[in-house]
């Protein structure tokens, strides 16, 4: 693991983006546990490496497309945080003004272009922003996330293979956290490795270990640094674990007990923040700083969301189309 | 007279205008490029040579390039689709009815989806019950997308470049059979505005309403019941979605009765949703209840005499018409 690490202020922004990710992830159950929040919650503790990593690679004006399982993702990108906790809160200043929730955050600004419920949905649309991007000439790449289950439905395939036909700026991001709902990846899946599906859309296809950050940032790098180049696509394919099941409430009786103890007792974020003091590239205090100044960060995002009017009725009435929306 | 050209030809002029007037505009679809014959039916013969890559044959994929166009539009390009038969929808409905109609609300306006797509259908030619579906109805229950739906070449073109400005989805079904019947031509560059029906003829006992196909019909049964001493107002909705009830309404009120005709089939159709509105606003005024007439709650048939009788006749629309007056 941590092969050929980058420097260290990047290690340290990836270490700063899974602080915020895992910091949101346990204050949103609780406050869910406390009644604040009403909502279907896919959490998706345990994978927050992944984006976090990438992230790093990438600018507000590159695209993103993610998945119901997706808030990591979100905060990996750049989306305010106190925009999603307004959303979830149901506010007028949420992301979505209260009307898209959890599982259609959007936020244009940093990237986050759509979000969807719908397993395998997203990965036509992010050829579609591809598409965009390479018909003007931009250098942008669009990054669209799913998960394993994702990878039997036929948007998948369609997908992979009109992104290469095409030769699409686009990187295909398989957050592999071995169950898709309550069905396992051997049970579902006819291949042991989704990256080697690649193959047959004569793409690229990486295979990389997701709860190694290092990993991560490598793998993307040839893939964000070949779809700029005119490359075209490449399949991700990230092996990782959620550890709070399906969605909150899901007591996860299709875990065997053991696999999901050594899921647990493999979280990659101890781990990574273990490594990082211990070669030296943060202090203790520096890593401290870190987590005191994002769970301040939190605060005051979840004051912001609280703080702020529910979205009125009348809002039901806008949006549907541009010409009500004024 | 004036000069006539056919719908095939209408059509291919609002494409070479828009993508003339907009370099948004980029078109996809099975076989629109030259290289591939210019679209099944010639719609787009001669805009891939014309435009370049903006014009693109695609692999047999309706979700994936629907999908695409969704993500295309997010990033504000302005996509002509073109889905080869109407019942292929039925692939891509996800696509259609959970992404491009719902992605303006779900993210509060953030986004939108400015694209068309354009489909084609109609029985009469032996195409049986997967190739001549007339769907219109699914997408009309869809809040978030417009259905367009011109009986004639000039509408056809007019409504096209009108639906390709509209910066929302737009479903834009074509008549396929009565694609070569030649019509008044379009003036080049002037828009017909969505949601506005036509008064074709004025008339003082009955209103017949209808769009698309039985647009043909209607004022052939009209004639033959003025010259029994019946006076029929007529009107071409144009926008089946949403309905210009304004007109319906101004016309109803005048001649107190209303038959609405549609190939589509009778039950839960466009014809119910209409006379519903029809009885909701002017129940004490109508001198008669108002009448559906369309095809028969069965799939398309295949044999001729089967298809012939799963049509509604002139004879339906006669008698409809002679039930509101007795």
């Amino acid at each position: 693991m941590y092969v050929d690490p980058p420097d260290s202020a990047t290690l340290l922004s990836i270490y700063r983006k899974m602080v915020q990710i895992k910091l949101n992830d346990d204050r949103i159950i609780a406050m869910m546990k406390a009644g604040k929040l009403q909502m279907p919650y896919y959490s998706a503790r345990g994978q927050e490496c992944i984006p976090a990593a990438i992230s790093v690679l990438l600018t507000h004006a590159d695209y993103l497309v993610t998945i119901y399982r997706g808030i990591h993702d979100m905060l990996a990108k750049g989306v305010p945080a106190k925009l999603i906790w307004a959303e979830l809160a149901g506010r007028s200043t949420g992301a979505c003004k209260g009307k898209g929730g959890p599982m259609h955050v959007t936020h244009p600004e940093s990237g986050c272009m759509v979000t969807t419920g719908v397993v395998g949905a997203g990965m036509p649309i992010g050829c579609g922003l591809a598409l965009a991007a390479q018909l003007r000439g931009e250098s942008r790449v669009t990054m669209t996330n799913f998960g394993d289950g994702a990878s039997n439905i036929g948007a998948f395939h369609e997908s992979l293979n009109l992104a290469s036909v095409w030769k699409l700026p686009v990187i295909f991001v398989c957050q592999n956290n071995r169950y898709a709902e309550h069905t396992s990846l051997a049970k579902g899946t006819s291949i042991e490795r989704i990256s080697d599906r690649a193959r047959s859309y004569n793409i690229p296809g990486i295979h990389v270990d997701g709860n190694d950050p290092v990993a991560v940032y490598h793998a993307a790098k040839v893939a964000i640094g070949r779809a700029r180049s005119g490359g075209g696509p490449t399949l991700i394919e990230a092996m990782t674990f959620r550890f709070n099941g399906h969605l909150i409430g899901d007591p996860g009786e299709y875990i065997p007990k053991a696999e999901y103890a050594a899921a647990v007792s493999a979280d990659p974020y101890p781990k990574y923040r273990e490594w990082l003091s211990s070669q030296g590239h943060a202090s203790a205090a520096q890593l401290d700083a870190v987590e005191a100044e994002e769970a301040a960060a939190l605060e005051a995002a979840v004051k912001f969301a609280f703080d702020s009017p529910l979205t009125d009725a009348s809002e039901i009435k806008r949006d549907v189309f541009a010409d009500a929306a004024a | 007279m004036s000069e006539q050209i056919n719908t095939i030809q209408a059509l291919n002029w609002a494409l070479d205008d828009a993508m003339a007037a907009d370099t948004n505009v980029v078109l996809f679809g099975e076989e629109l490029a030259d290289g591939e014959g210019g679209g099944v039916m010639k719609v787009t013969a001669g805009l891939s040579t014309k435009y370049g890559a903006r014009v693109r044959s695609t692999p047999i994929s309706e979700m994936g390039f629907t999908g695409a166009a969704v993500g295309a539009a997010v990033a504000g390009l302005r996509p002509v689709i073109e889905i080869m038969l109407m019942n292929f929808v039925a692939v891509c409905m996800d696509q259609i009815t959970n992404h491009a109609a719902k992605l303006r609300f779900m993210s509060g306006g953030q986004t939108h989806v400015p694209m068309v797509i354009r489909t084609m259908t109609g029985s009469g030619f032996q195409t049986a019950g997967q190739h001549s579906d007339f769907l219109e109805a699914w997408f009309c229950h869809t809040p978030g997308i417009k259905v367009v739906m011109p009986s004639n070449p000039a509408d056809a073109y007019g409504l096209l470049r009108a639906s390709i400005d509209d910066e929302d989805p737009v479903l834009f079904i074509e008549h396929f059979p009565s694609y070569w019947n030649p019509g008044e031509a379009p003036k080049r560059g002037v828009s017909i505005p969505l949601g506005k029906a036509r008064r074709v003829q004025a008339g003082s006992d009955v209103t017949l309403i209808g769009y698309s196909r039985s647009m043909l019909d209607i004022p052939v049964v009209a004639k033959k019941l003025e010259a029994a001493g019946v006076s029929c107002e007529i009107i071409d909705l144009r926008t089946v979605s949403p309905l210009d009830m304004e007109t319906i309404l101004t016309s109803v009120k005048k001649t107190g009765r209303a038959v609405v005709v549609h190939e589509a089939v009778r039950s839960f159709g466009v014809g119910a949703e209409i006379s519903a509105r029809i009885h909701e606003s002017l129940f004490r005024e109508l001198k008669a209840p108002v009448e559906r007439v369309a095809s028969q709650d069965c799939p398309v048939p295949f044999a001729k005499q089967l298809e012939t009788a799963f049509l509604y006749s002139h004879a339906d629309i006669e008698a409809a018409v002679r039930r509101t007056l007795a």
